[in-house]
């Protein structure tokens, strides 16, 4: 049993974890828009405006700082357009976002299959190391969690680490306190002396930085050559993750990491011969996140408590003279 | 300073020369794009208009790409009037090709004219009762149609690769995963060297505007998408309505995947969509929901989409290009709304006394 | 010049002029009354004094000098500070949240010793009784209001302005109300008070301005004018005050509740064991705070509410169980006019054709709409109730409140109901657009026709109904004779104290 832990378990949740980083840090991005107010379904057009980025730039300058802060900026200019469109010019936020994830896409394509494809850049070792999975001294000799919550790489730290600071700016400071309020209602925000475009704008821009991060995973980590529409949906699992999180970027820990668990299957249980199942065609297991996420919809819609609700003027437009 | 205030009314001539603005604006900005990308606009933009409306071949191909996404942007377009989101055009345009393959692998010896009804009814079935999932989640437990018809989508491709690689694998490819062509009686016939989906096309969009603006069902879904409670309020059977528009929405995009399985595939692979589901979205919002336009709109964004490829070879560009300028446009077109229900005021107003002594104390 | 002086104040909303040039002043030390009907352009005056609204034309005076508000952020800094009549609470945070946030506080943190500090000094001085940690959603209209005064006391707002403050509170609590506004001008405040009700400007305010249809008519100090004087320049000629109660021999009993109770989301009921009848040919009123379960006792009638316990009867067949659509097919009706007035009952965005066809459509024969009945219907209500519109093709929401309104009724009423159920049908609007609609709601009682109306203003009911119904937190407390109650039992009633 003990052997049957390490063994296959400890790969397993690794692996898990792993998978989970990069939609963590996009569902957090997508949480800090959310709580301004805009529903922003952009997510995974920005996320694969990053992966583009972050391999170009690798390619280019072989350079971890420059590479993470590009994929950022890249994923800040889509939420550029999009915070424009939604919050100066106050266009619907659904069509806004679902137009940004196919320009994003767009926009991918075409500079992957101009420039990226067949390059690899798995010879640029400053980024390729950088982005290794770090064994953190004596922590991860631990038996069972030492390899996996501290064998793994930059990209699940930042997740946490993201994830705590979030959870304290919104709870504990000032600037959290007044975020929440822009989002709950901009007109009392408004009222109390909150400049509430500003604060739209910077918050749409942070989590349109931190899809661009997340999305570099895809392009750089996960795999080292450019393919095309490497995200494979993950943003829009992350979308529907903030719901599962309740807006609480402390539970999109939890939150991801159980989809990292079904992303994981595919790489680990593929071709292996299960007890009483029998092999699993790959197909279905590649389907697994798509159906839970599904599954978790419904949970979550069922299981409504005042305090878990979306911020109540998630999706509407604001005008100070609306009468 | 510059002052917002709320528009009051504007004309319809006056909204539509604010849509057009928009749209030149967009292809300015994408001109300035293409630049970006070391290309010539002009050059792009005219091997566009030759590849894709000049010459008798690449009017052809755009007819080809207009018909499935005039269909599913009639169906999207249901369902987007109730505002119930249908993202998942995709799924419900591969479970119509499913639905139509299931006929062909089934039922290959039977007569054109009773297969290919028969498979246009069963692809609405097999699209609809897939569009049925969101519509009953959403009804019965409230949770997001946007979401659940998104990964939808994922899992229709995915499970049209477990048919084409499993049950429905072809013998005749050298193990290559792909479902058998279609036999002859089971293809769409042609007229004008066009396959006669357009005539279905047209005939679609005839009973998608009946529908919407003549019916009692019709206008049950405008109403509800205005405001759900007034809509309860008026004694309407919510619960209903919302499955029935939901089904028929999605019962139309799997009409597009039929047509687009036997009139153009002469199969089905899960590449087929080339993306069209999406593209529809885009459509029928910026035809603003009334079939009639929709034709116009995918006609044109046909156009651009079939332009795209044929520079792909001449100007070395990929054709991605189209999805770009696609979201160039709607983004200005989103945009501009704002113009028809605001003004924007810009006062030479000079500032106060008190303004520059607040500024001090700053 | 007075310490805040607003001088030739225009305000203009498309084709609305709703402040045309009004000079307004206020000193320290007085509670100011800014008195006018609905629509008379009050609160616009006042959200352009505190940021919300950026004039057309005018110019802004504090303590001599002159200012200019490009947000209510300026407006908070100069000390002003606005209650608003829809408060600008966020219902899921704390009391101290929605104090703290934007100019409330400073500092880094949210939560600071110093605000508490401040918060506990404020609330001594003035009298005002918060509890920090209770949720907004949590709390009593009266509550809620307290936290509101405390939130712009806190940023240190030495110019407050109070929007249609009594309007949701009982006698009672208006008492409470006036003993800190007192308070406050003792400490040196400009209090301006927005109401429309003549008592209250007679009781509180030291001086008195009143505005008529966008325009300022004259300003005057309390003592030396009269209730008779303030009502002539209000409504712009004297109106008989009264409200006529049509004598009307009451008829056979229409509807009858036994004991019904609904649920809320909290699975609390929000109506407890209602019973009474109503009977053809009477206008029921109740009387109750917002919230006492007016709402959920139209939506139980309706069809509209899922009724946990008790029975609905009318003419004597159970409807509890029946879709709200053979409801209506059974002839009762609702209008229902909800806070933004277009949330129930009518299609912002569709024509008054297609509103109109939202009770009509389902008896139109076949699967298709006969849009030719539908106009022809729109027209005969526009004519009959006068609805002042371009055409019947005109959007809903492009007309006034009154025109809504009428639009609204006079589709109910063209279905010739026999129980006729309406909700704030006046909420919003002037006192001529009122009486038609008193008018209206008379002659459906003298043919005959049944009427629950659901009303805010004590007086309007207490002229117009023949009974009155008291609700509090879902119960009924009692049903009076409006004939022979006074103002004062009814409040005590609306708290929950019986006699």
């Amino acid at each position: 049993m003990i052997d049957f832990l390490l063994d296959q378990l400890a790969p397993f949740l690794q692996t898990a974890l792993r998978m989970g980083s990069p939609i963590l840090i996009a569902t957090l991005g997508g949480i800090i828009c959310e709580k301004a107010g805009h529903l922003n379904l952009g997510v995974e057009g920005m996320m694969l405006m990053g992966a583009i980025t972050a391999f170009m730039t690798a390619y280019n300058t072989n350079n971890i700082f420059l590479t993470l802060f590009a994929a950022g900026m890249a994923g800040l200019v889509g939420a550029l357009i999009y915070a424009f469109i939604t919050v100066t010019l106050r266009a619907n936020h659904t069509v806004t976002g679902l137009v940004l994830s196919i320009f994003g896409a767009g926009y991918a394509t075409y500079i992957g299959s101009t420039s990226a494809v067949g390059k690899s850049i798995a010879d640029k070792t400053n980024v390729v190391n950088a982005i290794q999975d770090i064994e953190i001294p004596y922590l991860s000799d631990i038996p069972f969690i030492g390899p996996v919550i501290f064998g793994q790489s930059i990209y699940f730290y930042l997740g946490i680490a993201v994830a705590v600071i979030m959870y304290l700016y919104l709870k504990k400071t000032k600037a959290g306190l007044n975020l929440r309020m822009v989002g709950e209602n901009p007109g009392a925000a408004d009222a109390s002396g909150i400049n509430v475009a500003l604060y739209k704008y910077i918050h749409i821009l942070a989590g349109g930085f931190l899809c661009g991060i997340a999305g570099s995973f895809y392009s750089i980590k996960l795999v080292r050559t450019w393919t095309s529409g490497p995200t494979a949906g993950d943003g829009w699992i992350a979308v529907a993750l903030i719901i599962f999180a309740t807006w609480n970027p402390l539970k999109a820990i939890f939150g991801s990491f159980f989809f990292g668990v079904f992303k994981g299957l595919q790489f680990k249980i593929q071709n292996v011969a299960l007890p009483v199942i029998g092999t699993i065609k790959p197909q279905y297991l590649e389907m697994l996140p798509y159906i839970m996420t599904v599954v978790v919809l419904v949970f979550i819609a069922v299981k409504k408590k005042r305090e878990n609700q979306p911020p109540n003027a998630l999706g509407a437009p604001y005008f100070r003279e609306e009468r | 300073m510059i002052k917002i205030v709320k528009q009051n009314e504007v004309s319809k001539k006056q909204s539509i020369l604010i849509m057009l603005g928009a749209i030149a604006i967009a292809f300015v900005i994408s001109g300035i794009v293409i630049a970006a990308f070391g290309k010539n606009p002009f050059q792009v933009f005219a091997g566009m208009v030759q590849g894709a409306l000049l010459k008798p071949y690449g009017i052809k191909q755009t007819l080809n790409k207009a018909i499935p996404l005039v269909v599913l942007s009639l169906g999207v377009s249901i369902a987007f009037k109730m505002k119930f989101w249908n993202i998942g055009a995709e799924g419900q345009f591969y479970f119509g090709a499913i639905g139509a393959t299931f006929c062909v692998t089934y039922f290959p010896n039977l007569p054109a004219y009773i297969l290919l009804p028969l498979m246009m009814v069963v692809a609405m079935l097999f699209a609809g009762i897939y569009a049925l999932i969101p519509a009953l989640l959403k009804v019965r437990f409230g949770a997001s149609e946007t979401l659940v018809t998104l990964m939808l989508n994922y899992i229709a491709v995915i499970f049209v690769d477990v048919l084409q690689s499993g049950v429905w694998k072809s013998a005749d490819y050298m193990g290559r995963n792909h479902v058998a062509k279609y036999p002859e009686n089971a293809l769409l016939p042609k007229l004008f060297g066009v396959h006669i989906g357009w005539i279905f096309a047209l005939i679609l969009a005839v009973i998608v505007y009946i529908l919407l603006k003549k019916t009692k069902l019709g206008y049950e879904i405008s109403v509800l998408g205005e405001n759900e409670r007034t809509a309860r309020y008026a004694g309407m059977n919510v619960t209903k309505i919302v499955i029935l528009a939901a089904v028929l929405s999605g019962g139309i995009c799997g009409i597009a995947g039929m047509l687009q399985a036997t009139g153009y595939e002469g199969t089905m692979t899960d590449t087929m969509s080339g993306g069209f589901g999406f593209t529809a979205i885009i459509t029928a919002w910026l035809a603003n929901l009334s079939a009639p336009i929709i034709i116009v709109v995918s006609f044109l964004f046909a156009a651009l989409l079939r332009g795209s490829e044929a520079i792909e070879s001449s100007m070395k560009m990929s054709p991605a290009i189209a999805e770009i300028i696609q979201g160039i446009i709607l983004f200005c077109v989103l945009g501009s709304h704002f113009f028809t229900n605001y003004k924007v005021i810009i006062s030479k107003r000079v500032k106060t006394s008190a303004e520059k002594g607040a500024e001090k104390n700053d | 010049m007075a310490y805040v002086r607003l001088e030739n104040i225009t305000k203009i909303f498309g084709s609305v002029t709703a402040n045309d040039k009004i000079t307004f002043e206020v000193e320290k030390g007085e509670i100011h009354a800014l008195l006018g009907e609905n629509g008379s352009g009050k609160s616009t005056l006042m959200n352009i004094l505190s940021g919300i609204y950026a004039p057309n034309s005018g110019s802004i005076y504090i303590g001599g000098k002159e200012v200019a508000f490009a947000s209510p952020k300026d407006s908070i800094d100069a000390g002003i500070g606005m209650v608003h009549q829809h408060f600008k609470l966020v219902d899921v945070f704390t009391a101290r949240e929605n104090i703290a946030a934007g100019k409330g506080s400073r500092g880094f943190w949210s939560s600071t010793a110093e605000l508490n500090k401040r918060i506990a000094d404020i609330a001594e001085k003035y009298g005002l009784a918060v509890e920090l940690d209770k949720k907004i959603y949590d709390m009593s209209v009266s509550e809620k209001q307290t936290v509101e005064i405390m939130k712009v006391l806190c940023r240190g707002a030495d110019i407050l302005i109070l929007d249609e403050p009594t309007a949701v509170l009982t006698p009672q609590e208006i008492q409470i109300l006036f003993d800190i506004l007192r308070n406050m001008k003792k400490a040196g405040c400009a209090v301006v008070i927005i109401t429309h009700k003549l008592n209250e400007v007679m009781e509180i305010s030291d001086r008195v301005t009143v505005l008529q249809k966008g325009k300022c008519i004259e300003t005057l100090k309390t003592s030396e004018t009269n209730p008779q004087q303030l009502t002539e320049m209000m409504v712009g000629k004297a109106v008989n005050l009264d409200i006529e109660c049509v004598p009307m021999e009451r008829g056979r009993k229409l509807l009858s509740l036994d004991k019904v109770c609904v649920k809320n989301k909290e699975n609390r009921n929000a109506l407890d064991e209602v019973s009474f009848d109503v009977f053809s040919g009477e206008i029921l009123g109740i009387a109750g705070i917002a919230g006492s379960g007016q709402k959920e006792l139209c939506e139980a009638i309706a069809g509209l509410e899922k009724v946990s316990e008790g029975d609905i009867i009318f003419k004597d067949e159970s409807i509890v169980q029946l879709s709200p659509r053979d409801i209506i097919r059974r002839g009762i009706t609702m209008s229902f006019v909800p806070e933004d007035r277009l949330g129930m009952g009518l299609v912002a965005g569709m024509d008054i054709v297609e509103n109109v066809l939202l009770k009509a459509y389902q008896n139109m024969p076949g699967m298709f709409i006969n849009r030719a009945e539908g106009r022809r219907i729109a027209d005969d209500i526009i004519e009959r109730f006068q609805i002042y519109t371009p055409s019947a093709s005109h959007t809903v929401k492009k007309l006034s409140g009154g025109n809504i309104q009428k639009v609204l009724l006079g589709r109910e009423i063209n279905l010739n109901p026999e129980l006729l159920i309406t909700a704030y049908p006046v909420r919003g609007l002037d006192i001529g657009a009122s009486y038609k609609i008193y008018d209206i709601l008379n002659e459906q009682k003298q043919k005959g026709v049944g009427i629950i109306f659901v009303g805010e203003d004590l007086d309007v009911l207490l002229h117009l109904c023949d009974r009155l119904m008291v609700m509090h937190s879902g119960k009924i407390m009692d049903i009076v004779d409006p004939k022979s109650v006074t103002k004062e039992q009814v409040g005590m009633l609306m708290m929950g104290h019986k006699q």
